[in-house]
This record gives C-alpha cells, structure tokens and sequence, in this order.
C-alpha cells in the first residue's frame, strides 16, 4: 500500500494498469485497494501542482499566526473549524509554541486578504491577535522543486 | 628518418592500434547528432547523487581538505568499506591490507589483470560482457577467452561451460554479475557448482560486483563469500550505480593482502589516490546513504517492470532482468542484425538502444535498453519500439 501511495504522491496520472505492472500486481487488486483507499479517505484527491507565480494575474498567498482562546470540551477545534470555513483558506494548522493556529490564505490582491483578515479572521470571538506574512516567493511545495528543471547531462550512450 | 617521414600514427604500439574501438563510442556520436531522441543507451541511474552526500563533500572542500590522501585510500573510508561489505554481504576484510581505494571499478579491473598477468595467460570472460574485460586483458599481456552464456539460461555462466574452458593456461576468471548488458544475475545455488571447479584449479576469480545493490526480487551472494573462495577471489565494487556516484569515481578492491598490495604498487605510481573529495563523499554515502539508495532500487525495479512487460507485450523476447538497470531483449524476430535495428530503431524512431553485439558475440540478436530512465520516456520508447517491430516483422 506504501509503495502505490509513493507512486501516486509523485504521478497521480498513472494509471491502474500501468501501476499494476509497476508494483507487481494484478490491476484489478490495484483499483480495489484505490477504491478502498479512497473510501477510507487515505487519498483525498488528484490534484495538479500548479506554479501559479508562472501563470499571469496569479493571486497573494499569505500565512497567518493566529492566536486563539480555546473554548470548553471544544478546544481549538471550533475555533480552527470557524476559520477553514471560509474558501479563501487553504490550509490550517494547530501548532506547537508562540501562537496556537497557522493559517494559509490565498487572495487576488493584498488588500483582499488584509481585508479578510480585518474583517473576517481578526474579529472572531475567540481570536486573541494575528500577524500576517505575505509569501514572496516559492522554491518548493510538497516536495517539489519550483526552480528550472535541471538537464540530464548524462552521455546518451554509455558501455 | 628524415622530417618529412614523421607520421604521429607510427609512434603508436601495434598492440593499441590492433584493439578494437569499442561500438558504443561509435554509436554515441550518431545518437549525440540526432535531434529528440529518447536514449535508452544510457549507463547510469537518473538521479543526482543524493544531497546528504554531495553536501559531505561540499563540507570538505569549505575546510580545505583538498590534499592527496593515502595510496590506499583514506582510513576511514576503508573502515567503511570493510563495515559495509560485512553488513549488506557477510565478507570480512582488514581496512589496512585487504582493502584498496580505487578510481571507479574500471581502475581495480586494470589494476588486477596488470598485477597477476603473464604473457601467454588467459582469462575467462563469460559474454556478453562489460566492454572492458577483454582490452585490459589485452594491454596487460594477456590473452581473453570468452566464454558463452545464452538467454535460454537467463545468461548465467553454466559449470559445463567453465569446465570446458579451463586450461593450463587459465590465470583468471572475470565474473561480473549482476550483468551489464543482460541483467542476469547469479543467486548462491548457481555459483556452488562454480566454486566446485575453481576450487580444484589455479584459477583466480575477479568478481565485479558494482551493480550488487541493485538486485530485485533477489539478493546477491559474493562468490567470495563461500568457504575458501576468500583466498582465491577479488571483488572489485564501487559507488557509482548503487548510491548515484558514477562521476565521483570511486571504487575499491578487496582480496588477499599479497594482490591487493600488487595492485597498490601499480596504482601508486599511475594513480597516487583516489580524488580527496570523492573519497570524503564516499564515507558519507556508506555511512548514511541507505534509506536514499533503498528508494532508488524501488524506483528502478518499478520501472524494471513496466519495460519487461512492455517487451514481451511487443513480442520482443526478454528475460526477466534481475540485476542490474538494463533489460536485453531479442530482436531477432524483426530479422535484422543487433547493428542495423539500433541504426535503424534511432533514424526512424528517435530512440536510442545499445546493439548487443557491443559486448560480445554473444550478444548478437539482443540490443540493450536501460531503465533507469523517467516512465514516461519508457512508455513513449515502447510505443515507438513496437511501431518499428511492426513494420519490420
């Protein structure tokens, strides 16, 4: 199950039959594992990984330290769940040491998400204070390497 | 000889111009000016060497360790050495006498065949065979013997074979499993008969052993491994293929005291050390490099897979490669020569593959295909393989 979830995380486009020849099994024992990895929720999705600095008009990402009160029986979770919410927020974190969420947050412009946060984020009952870090640029994301790709400088024949 | 008369070719030793220039450097430069080709010719795996190790180097060169290092090799990497072969392949061998760092393991084949031949010796080379054998046997006075392996047994060297071939003039046997070109491999219970023979002959065994970490479905077993070959046998090995080194070149060679210590004599007056920072990035990689080298293995017996099938589904015969990054197809269906379907195959379709007959006779009806290449570049090879199979068959 590891070895066909590596090979996903690198290349979700494989196919199931090309995974079966990959991994040394029968294709049909292949879709039944993704359907059950899949009902599971082991996967989530098949997502492209876009270099959006690339692409012109792309948007702000920003990452946000928030500092919460946690609230009785609930914790944080209530809290966290009030910001994911909202479908400017890409991902949240509850985090060791010196604030206690971190969220990320994708916006058009800056001051979309400055306003996101003053009216939005920083006004929540339970939300103590947050700083906001505008992203300046990407060298790497989920294991990927944003930069040029490299070139093969192997010889194209070698004994 | 008046001035005139001065040709630079008469300067060269009739024993260099009478060796052959290898096929795969004449193939190269046909594959090098053609335009969008996918190149399975390749010799090498498609990673970088892995950070950790480039980043040990790069620590060394910061501090100034730029100086030569022992004949030998540094200490430490011999300690290494030693640690490791006993780890992955229970041999045992004393970092200060039965361990020699070399410049790749082409450097420890040239060493060996310098060190213990005679003219007139002889020397077995099982084929299809790594391209250097039988030169460096040449250029060190001997004479090379090739020895036949077939597909029909997985290419492995038979004990009727050696048998045959033994004779009083035998010095030495180059094995060389797992193999480049084919890919076969030689598990424990093929070698026993083997080491049967040898044992009741004079007969040094040279095992080239660099591509012993990439075994699938398999594991390999040193022939020096099996009681009394240690004394008869050198295994050369090397970083290069298991942990992505190959332009780092270091290898090494390991064997009795009294070979190695021949050899050292040779390699220090032709050599002086392996490069410092090779040698520093060397340590590192035995030291730390498993975990990185285990996720290539998987990453090119994934592949291994994909192009075996790929082959067969074609109707391209291949046996199932369990060594090495190289699957060795036949081609003789198509009715053309090893040469003339790799010239062909690379004018009509843009893909590059060995001809089999670059690393022997032996090799005639298969060509070489190498692996270690991005899936999707195998996928489009294969397509573009079976267009060419289909209109020539």
């Amino acid at each position: 199950m590891r070895k066909l979830l590596e090979l996903l995380e690198e290349n979700c486009k494989l196919a199931p039959a090309e995974l079966a020849v990959m991994l040394g099994q029968e294709e049909q024992a292949v879709i039944a594992l993704l359907e059950k990895l899949e009902a599971d929720k082991v996967i989530l999705g098949y997502r492209a990984l876009i270099n959006w600095g690339k692409v012109e008009g792309n948007g702000v990402t920003a990452i946000i330290e928030v500092k919460v009160t946690p609230e009785r029986e609930t914790g944080f979770d209530k809290v966290a769940e009030r910001i994911y919410r909202f479908p400017q927020v890409r991902s949240v974190f509850l985090m060791s040491g010196a604030y206690d969420l971190l969220v990320e947050i994708e916006g058009s412009s800056l001051k979309e998400v400055a306003m996101f946060v003053a009216e939005k984020l920083a006004p929540l009952e339970n939300v103590q204070g947050t700083v906001t870090h505008f992203i300046l640029k990407k060298y790497k994301q989920d294991g990927v390497i944003f930069a040029e790709q490299e070139e093969d400088y192997r010889l194209v024949v070698t004994p | 000889m008046s001035r005139q008369d001065w040709h630079p070719d008469d300067c060269i030793s009739p024993l260099i111009k009478s060796l052959p220039p290898s096929g795969i450097r004449r193939f190269f430069e046909l594959v090098s000016q053609a335009k969008g080709v996918i190149s399975l010719g390749i010799g090498e795996p498609d990673f970088a060497t892995p950070w950790h190790i480039r980043e040990a180097s790069v620590f060394g060169l910061e501090r100034g360790h730029t100086s030569y290092t022992s004949n030998w090799g540094m200490i430490e990497l011999r300690e290494e050495i030693s640690r490791y072969l006993n780890r992955r392949y229970d041999l045992s061998y004393l970092p200060d006498s039965e361990l020699l760092v070399t410049v790749g393991v082409s450097e420890a084949v040239d060493l060996a065949l310098r060190a213990i031949l005679s003219p007139g010796d002889e020397v077995l080379i099982p084929e299809p065979a790594f391209v250097s054998y039988g030169p460096c046997t040449l250029m060190a006075g001997g004479t090379p013997r090739p020895l036949i392996t077939s597909a029909a047994d997985e290419f492995r060297l038979t004990p009727e074979t050696l048998e045959q071939a033994i004779t009083e003039k035998t010095k030495a046997i180059i094995l060389s499993y797992p193999n480049n070109p084919t890919g076969a491999i030689m598990p424990k219970e093929h070698l026993l008969p083997l080491v049967e023979i040898l044992q009741n002959h004079n007969i040094l065994v040279i095992s080239d052993e660099i591509y012993s970490e990439l075994t699938y479905e398999a594991q390999h077993s040193s022939i020096a491994g099996f009681s009394g070959m240690k004394e008869r046998t050198l295994v050369l090995n090397g970083l290069s293929k298991a942990f992505a080194m190959t332009g780092w070149r270091v290898g090494y060679a390991a064997g009795p005291s009294e070979i190695i210590a021949a050899m050292c004599k040779i390699h220090q007056y032709t050599i002086m050390c392996a490069p410092t920072q090779a040698q520093r990035a060397a340590i590192e990689a035995l030291r730390n490099g498993e975990p990185e080298m285990q996720r290539m293995i998987r990453s090119y017996d994934q592949r291994r897979r994909l192009i075996v099938k790929g082959f067969n589904d074609l109707g391209l015969d291949c046996f199932e490669p369990r060594g090495a990054f190289y699957a060795f197809p036949s081609i003789t269906r198509t009715g053309l020569s090893s040469e003339e379907f790799a010239q062909r195959l690379l004018a009509e379709e843009s893909v590059a593959v060995v001809p089999g007959n670059a690393f022997g006779e032996s090799g005639e009806g298969f060509v070489r295909c190498c692996y270690a290449v991005a899936t999707s570049d195998i996928e489009k090879a294969l397509e573009r393989i079976g267009r060419f199979v289909q209109r020539n068959s």
